[in-house]
């Protein structure tokens, strides 16, 4: 059996009212009436059908990016650039900072024709460009949040407010775990600064802490404590461990207390942990062609190292990898964050790898059942932000239509979903909400998204709050 | 890959293999089914809401025993055919195989246990006592009654009241209790719930040495008066209060909150009953004549998030703030899901969208909102309160004294007068021209030479100025002169709103016949520049950093004087010309109005005050020139320099810069309340109707005399009449000592929660706290010294397969600590823990990298002194990015109210246990420890670390496996000795550096194994 579903035999689970699984039956004296309420009341643990998708690698471009500068074209906005917007257009519109009436800004950069599906792509992300033939592009997501913290917690939770569970946690508790001895959920960062959400962007919520996101860390040990004391070798560690064990194991016998094999268990785990991480994080065996591909700099904390490391994880089995590139808050108060310098960098940051990922996938026959997503937590402005009259040219948080894309993992590549219209300011095809994103991903994860829920402060949850529908016209 | 969650599609799996156990707090094979405890749960949690009181689907109802007996409405279809199982409809259809027709329709099918409780139900004649709908007598509205006591037939075994109640239940299902656990496992026992922290060695010899009757009682009582009870208490109430010491959301900065924490820690030392403890918490500012310590008490509300992202709409968080406030309240206090009635009518329980807005109204008024986290209060602790009041009343008596005017200083200011009268500088140059880079319009428009910026104020500007001089003289320097009354509505000097300005950087150029030259700066000075964080100094406006630069926050509206000097000093024809360059770059608007410039032959003396224009005028003019309004600031300004007066304005610049007591967050109501609107769906933005603060109905009704503010609710929440309070107390209480809540669901008493294990039990108890005058040492104490308490927590096959969740308590509970209690433990064991009482919240060490936050330069600094080991409820808290290893042990983020935290079981446990360093200090402390005891053998060495772990005498067995580890590491290091200088190497000092370190470290090694063990970190 796996391992990492030992973690779901503890009895405290039980005790304090979580959900298990067929793991538990392995100890089944420990099942009361929690267990089976737990994932009785209405939530059938998944798969709830053949899934198309098995894992899941998410690239969050936290800040949010801009759409207009790099897929939604739009011809108009040259057109009228330095132009004040129309006042029917702002009315009892909220904005972050954008002040009295903004006027229009035109993308500087060129965008052209890609591929067979004739993608058009800006020339800031020429590899992207190379690889929209297996890319599903959204362009009409939108979202009801305009500040970071809650519009990363809604589009990873579910909803803005904080406290429910992420996607990873979600996936994890559903399906659970595709390699015995490394974690479930994976969450890496790259960038200045973790998402604005901190760590909630991967909590675990009401579910049990298990599953909650751990961070692959890129400095220090890549698991937190991973490596023995200095000093400590790995004999020294197993003659600990089996003294541990032997003592451990007259406890279970003295007490009849079958949480101490559940314990006995985890720490085995934990010994076998100390060889299939550091095996994971050691890119050593890696191709040369490889590593120039994804722009690899070995030791480095970059997207590039993580996007490498995503496909590391995937290839081993683990559900669902979260990434995080800061710095896509293109405000236009300076050049460090604006997009004639700073858009640039976070492009040339991340464009080569996202492209190599995804052909790296494909070879490897990953890609047909690894969902890889691209995007942001919302949208940007058509118009210039201009704060406190800066000189700068940069893009306020716009929630009402932004521009995502999806590859794998069942989805139809080579399309285009929804339009926004002539100033990419509302969307007039095909909406797209969070749950409706949510619901679909779920679904071809094999989960009907009503029917994966959890039970807590007296009454079902799910990823998708009330609502979401699966939209079968992005499926292939 | 097999999903190794997928489980069969109902419990029949389970039974087949005889492993299901019976419905606990419900019934088993050998009771009767009870209609309320057994039936109702599962109508209302999978049937009401299409058949009940909102929707009735097929015209059916299955809300109460009448309406399920009567079927469909038309009476034509009957469901439940009292005595025939197999011809009743409900059965049929929630056992039914065909999905299509199986009720419920949506989620799982009914449990083959559920099936068959309500097949035995109907069996035994569908028997229930007449009522009407069950929603309004659910038993948590009622308000407990006192039962009567039981009688079980083992009633000796019984110490008390508590122990019968147990005892009949037991008894009811065939159970017995377990024996009573020895006395060094009730010692650990009582420690660790009541104080959360092992015996010592000293303390548990005393124990096991009292050998006269009602020891046990003794050491309960001795544990609640230790001021280590107030901490343990504390740590849990942290989390239903969300107490953090920082604001969430994106920039996460820090507050201080921690004067709040040591409130709560100091109320539970003093046993403050439960009810003043709601009262002041909820409402202590709205108490007569509020104390400082009430006030600080009302930080529980205090402690909800602030989100302080640039372009929040703070409405929108106010709010936010509020919900949070209603919903924390509902579940610590009520143990009701109100939250659910924010958007619309609860589902399940009889709360109504409106009844949420009643109780939001309550909240609604309080004075704060982001970003910043006033209203707050300086809030000196106990011991500092004397002391500060001290130097408050000389700082105001030296305010006095420096604010006075007397004869002699009227004469002083005189002879400064006399200096200065008439003297006045003529301008030696003439402005050539004066234009901007950026759309300022800059012209000579005033008499004293001054230049004035019109036009639109741009965003930055650089002034470019040329002077050309009259006449030969020495340059030493140039003065710059910020004027105000340029700009008609502007306040001047600067064009912003307020006033302000900032020179980034001023240059200037020499131009003579021999060419031009770029002239140094050696320095500036200025009458006044804006302080705090950063600092905008004249001298930085010529440091060659166009990054920094001068500003006058604090002193704008009024004329400033800035003096660069050169350096060094030239001699310069008449017909030179001077370039000036004056670049404002800061951004929004902060550039300069009106302004003047004159180049001096000298500098003012290091010792003289700098003057500002305006003191200069009124120095020169005669006194009775002045205004009045002049006069008195001249006044002023010469109080705040002359040295007549300097001791005492050292004195009072010394009492100003004395560390400032902690403050505290705290709850203030608005002069004007705000009126309250339900909002449709929840949303801010969606007002409909007023609503007036008041409680939910279903609960009972206010006293006509109620105050309609928070004193008014936290009275009512505390009152007689609330149904809830008591048992919902009681209820965590029993929780914190058996791991489980004779209500199982914590946080939840409504008809989705779980039903009382002893429903009497509960009420009994309630009622016992609150005729108890609501001490929680009393009631604690009421329980640690039953006989129920009592019992050894060794589990046999049978009774793990009868009763896997010990609702029943035929034994006491086993399970791992708190987080923070993990950390503790360690820390006892090993005598590292300094065991200091409350102070700001405090650093252990942690890995690099785990804060980083956005926006925020804020740093993990690690505490190197005795803080490195307090116990984990001092550790501080960041919501966004909390202490790494409580998270792995199950802590929540503090972000919302948290009733009960799971307890798993994971791998990065054992990894953090094993390797985190403050567990491998704790070890070699550990270490260090049983190597100090004087002239003892291995194995009385091995014993004493494993007492202290464990409080256990350690068998001849476990002893011979730890000496095995022993021999083998101390041949590892004798072999390498660079090993176990590694080992030791802490990066702290741990006073050990007298012990052999090869010895040490293999004894290391073993104190590691202890602390590992499955025992020390748990409660038996």
């Amino acid at each position: 059996m796996d391992p990492f579903a030992l973690q779901h035999l503890t009895r405290r689970h039980f005790l304090r009212g979580s959900s298990v699984g067929l793991g538990a039956l392995a100890l089944g004296q420990l099942l009361g009436r929690d267990a089976l309420a737990g994932s009785g009341e209405g939530g059938a643990l998944a798969p709830h059908f053949a899934p198309k998708a098995k894992r899941v690698i998410y690239l969050h471009m936290a800040g949010s990016p801009s759409q207009l500068d790099l897929f939604d074209e739009k011809p108009k906005l040259q057109e009228l650039d330095g132009q004040e917007v129309p006042e029917s257009l702002i009315e009892n519109e909220r904005f972050a900072f954008i002040k009295g009436v903004p006027k229009v800004l035109a993308s500087p950069y060129e965008f052209a024709n890609h591929g067979q599906s004739g993608a058009r792509v800006s020339e800031l992300l020429p590899h992207t460009a190379r690889i929209v033939d297996k890319l599903t592009f959204i362009r009409s997501m939108h979202t009801d949040q305009f500040n970071h913290a809650p519009a990363q917690i809604f589009l990873q939770t579910g909803s803005p407010v904080i406290g429910r569970p992420s996607f990873g946690s979600w996936l994890s508790y559903g399906l659970g775990s595709g390699n015995q001895d490394l974690p479930t959920f994976v969450v890496l960062l790259s960038g200045q600064f973790a998402p604005s959400g901190g760590a909630s962007c991967w909590g675990s919520g009401f579910l049990p802490t298990l599953h909650q996101g751990v961070r692959l860390r890129s400095q220090g040990d890549p698991v937190l404590f991973l490596s023995n004391p200095e000093g400590v070798s790995d004999a020294t560690r197993r003659r600990s461990l089996d003294a541990l064990k032997e003592l451990n194991e007259k406890r279970l016998a003295e007490t009849g207390d079958a949480e101490i094999a559940t314990r006995i268990a985890q720490y085995e785990l934990s010994y076998r942990m100390q060889t299939s991480v550091p095996e994971l994080v050691d890119i050593e065996g890696e191709s040369k062609a490889t590593l120039e591909a994804y722009g690899v700099e070995p030791g480095k904390r970059s997207f590039a190292n993580n996007a490498l490391m995503a496909r590391r994880l995937v290839e081993r089995g683990v559900r669902f990898v979260q990434l995080y590139h800061w710095g896509w808050d293109s405000h236009g108060t300076a050049p460090s964050d604006d997009i004639i310098t700073s858009l640039p960098q976070r492009c040339q940051e991340t464009d080569q790898a996202c492209a190599a990922l995804i052909e790296d996938l494909e070879q490897r026959g990953l890609l047909e059942d690894t969902i890889v997503i691209w995007g942001g937590e919302f949208g940007r402005t058509p118009m210039n932000e201009e704060r406190g009259g800066s000189k700068f040219l940069g893009r306020d948080h716009h929630p009402h239509a932004f521009t995502i894309w999806v590859a794998g993992g069942g989805f139809k590549p080579g399309i285009t979903y929804g339009a926004t219209d002539e100033l990419g300011y509302h969307i007039t095809e095909d909406p797209l909400s969070v749950h409706d994103f949510h619901a679909t991903l779920l679904h071809q994860l094999g989960i009907d998204h009503e029917r994966l829920t959890f039970f807590h402060q007296g009454r079902d949850f799910r990823l998708t709050d009330v609502e979401g529908e699966v939209v079968r016209a992005l499926l292939a | 890959m097999t999903p190794p969650l997928s489980r069969p599609a109902t419990g029949l799996g389970l039974l087949a293999l005889g492993l299901v156990a019976p419905a606990l707090g419900g019934s088993t094979p050998t009771q009767e089914v009870d209609y309320e405890r057994d039936v109702v749960p599962i109508l209302e949690q999978r049937c009401v809401s299409c058949h009940g009181e909102e929707k009735q689907r097929a015209g059916l109802r299955l809300d109460s025993r009448s309406a399920v007996l009567s079927g469909s409405d038309s009476g034509e279809i009957q469901v439940v055919v009292p005595g025939d199982p197999e011809g009743s409809l409900l059965l049929e259809l929630v056992a039914s195989d065909d999905e299509d027709e199986r009720m419920p329709p949506k989620g799982e099918p009914l449990t083959a246990e559920q099936i068959d409780l309500l097949r035995r139900w109907i069996e035994e004649g569908a028997q229930g006592p007449a009522e009407e709908s069950t929603r309004e007598k659910h038993w948590a509205y009622v308000p407990p009654v006192r039962p009567e006591l039981p009688a079980p037939r083992g009633a000796e075994w019984a110490r008390g009241a508590l122990d019968l109640f147990v005892l009949a239940r037991l008894e009811a299902d065939g159970l017995a209790p377990s024996p009573e656990a020895d006395l060094r496992t009730l010692a650990r026992r009582a420690h660790l719930d009541l104080v959360g922290l092992p015996p010592s060695p000293e303390e548990l010899d005393a124990f096991l040495a009292d050998t006269e009757p009602g020891a046990y009682e003794r050491l309960v009582d001795r544990l609640l008066a230790s001021p280590h009870y107030g901490e343990r208490m504390a740590q849990r109430w942290l989390d239903l209060a969300r107490y953090a010491d920082t604001n969430g959301y994106e920039t996460d900065a820090r507050r201080t909150m921690w004067r709040w924490r040591d409130w709560v820690i100091e109320a539970f030392n003093a046993d403050m009953p439960f009810d003043q403890f709601t009262i002041e918490q909820l409402a202590g500012d709205l108490l007569p004549e509020p104390t400082l310590e009430q006030q600080i008490a009302t930080g529980f509300h205090r402690n909800t998030m602030v989100n302080a992202e640039g372009g929040v709409d703070q409405e929108e968080y106010r709010v936010a703030a509020v919900v949070d406030r209603v919903n924390t309240t509902a579940t610590v206090w009520l143990a009701t899901t109100m939250s659910c009635a924010q958007c619309h009518e609860h589902k399940y329980d009889p709360l109504s969208h409106r009844d949420y807005y009643r109780l939001f109204a309550y909240f609604n008024s309080s004075e704060d909102v982001g970003p910043s986290v006033r209203p707050t209060i300086p809030a000196p602790r106990r011991e500092q309160a004397a002391e500060e009041e001290r130097l408050a009343a000389e700082t105001s008596e030296l305010e006095a004294a420096l604010s006075a005017w007397t004869p002699e200083l009227e004469q002083e200011l005189a002879r400064l007068r006399d200096e200065h009268v008439g003297a006045s500088a003529l301008p030696a140059h003439r402005v050539l021209e004066a234009s901007a880079e950026e759309g300022s319009t800059l012209s000579l428009v005033f008499e004293d030479g001054s230049i004035l910026a019109t036009g639109e104020a741009p965003a930055r500007d650089t002034y470019l100025l040329e002077l050309e001089l009259t006449e030969a003289r020495t340059l030493r320097g140039v003065q710059l002169d910020v004027l105000v009354g340029g700009n008609e509505d502007e306040r001047g000097p600067g064009r912003t709103e307020h006033g302000n300005f900032v020179l980034n950087e001023l240059s200037a150029q020499l131009v003579t016949t021999d060419g031009e030259r770029e002239l140094a700066f050696a320095g500036a000075r200025a009458d006044h520049h804006q302080v705090g964080s950063p600092v905008w100094a004249p001298g930085d406006a010529v440091d060659g950093d166009p990054q920094s630069g001068w500003a006058v926050g604090g002193g704008e509206g009024r004329p400033h004087r800035l003096e660069a000097a050169l350096a060094e000093s030239l001699q310069v024809p008449a017909g030179a010309r001077l370039r000036l360059r004056l670049q404002q770059t800061f951004g929004s608007q902060h550039v300069l109005g009106r302004f003047r410039v004159e180049l001096l032959d000298q500098l003012t003396p290091d010792d003289a005050p700098l003057l500002a224009p305006d003191v200069e005028s009124w120095l020169a003019a005669g006194a009775e020139e002045l205004t009045e309004e002049e006069s008195e600031r001249l006044r002023e300004w010469f109080l705040a320099g002359t040295s007549a007066l300097a001791p005492q304005r050292d004195r009072l610049a010394e009492l100003r810069a004395r560390p400032k007591p902690p403050t505290a967050l705290v709850m203030r109501e608005r002069a004007v309340p705000r009126e309250t609107h339900v909002l449709a769906r929840g949303s801010f933005l969606s007002p409909g109707d007023l609503v007036e603060p008041d409680v939910p109905a279903v609960l009972g009704e206010l006293p006509a005399d109620a105050l309609p503010n928070r004193l008014g609710l936290a009275r009512w929440l505390v009152s007689p009449q609330n149904p809830l309070t008591a048992r919902v107390t009681i209820n965590r209480l029993w929780d914190q000592v058996f791991g489980r809540g004779l209500v199982h669901t914590l946080e939840d008493f409504g008809t989705q929660g779980a039903r009382p294990s002893h429903p009497e039990l509960l009420d009994w108890l309630a009622l016992e706290l609150q005729e108890d005058g609501w001490s929680l040492k009393r009631a604690l104490r009421r329980i640690v010294t039953s006989s129920t308490y009592r019992q050894s927590s060794n589990v046999s096959p049978q009774l793990a397969a009868h009763d896997p969740e010990n609702a029943l308590l035929a034994r006491s509970p086993r399970y791992r600590v708190e987080a923070e209690m993990v950390r503790d433990l360690a820390l006892a064991a090993s005598g590292l823990l300094t065991e200091k009482l409350g102070g700001p919240s405090v650093m252990p060490p942690q890995p690099e990298g785990i804060w980083m936050a956005t926006y925020s330069g804020d740093r993990w600094q690690a505490d190197e002194d005795e803080d490195r080991f307090r116990r984990g409820l001092y550790t501080f808290w960041r919501r966004t990015s909390p202490y790494p290893t409580f998270m792995t042990f199950d802590a929540p983020s503090r972000e919302l109210v948290c009733t009960r935290r799971p307890g798993s079981n994971t791998p990065l446990q054992a990894l953090a246990l094993l390797n985190d360093p403050v567990f491998v200090e704790a070890a070699v402390a550990l270490a260090a420890r049983m190597l100090r005891i004087p002239e003892a053998t291995d194995e009385q060495r091995l014993r004493h670390g494993l007492e202290l772990c464990t409080t256990r005498e350690g068998s001849a067995d476990e002893l011979a496996v730890l000496s095995q580890l022993l021999t083998a590491e101390r041949a590892t290091y004798a072999a390498d000795p660079e090993a176990a200088r590694a080992l030791l190497e802490r990066g702290v000092d741990l006073g050990t550096g007298d012990l052999d370190p090869l010895e040490l470290a293999a004894w290391t090694l073993v104190a590691n194994v202890l602390l590992n063990l499955d025992e020390t970190v748990t409660r038996g």
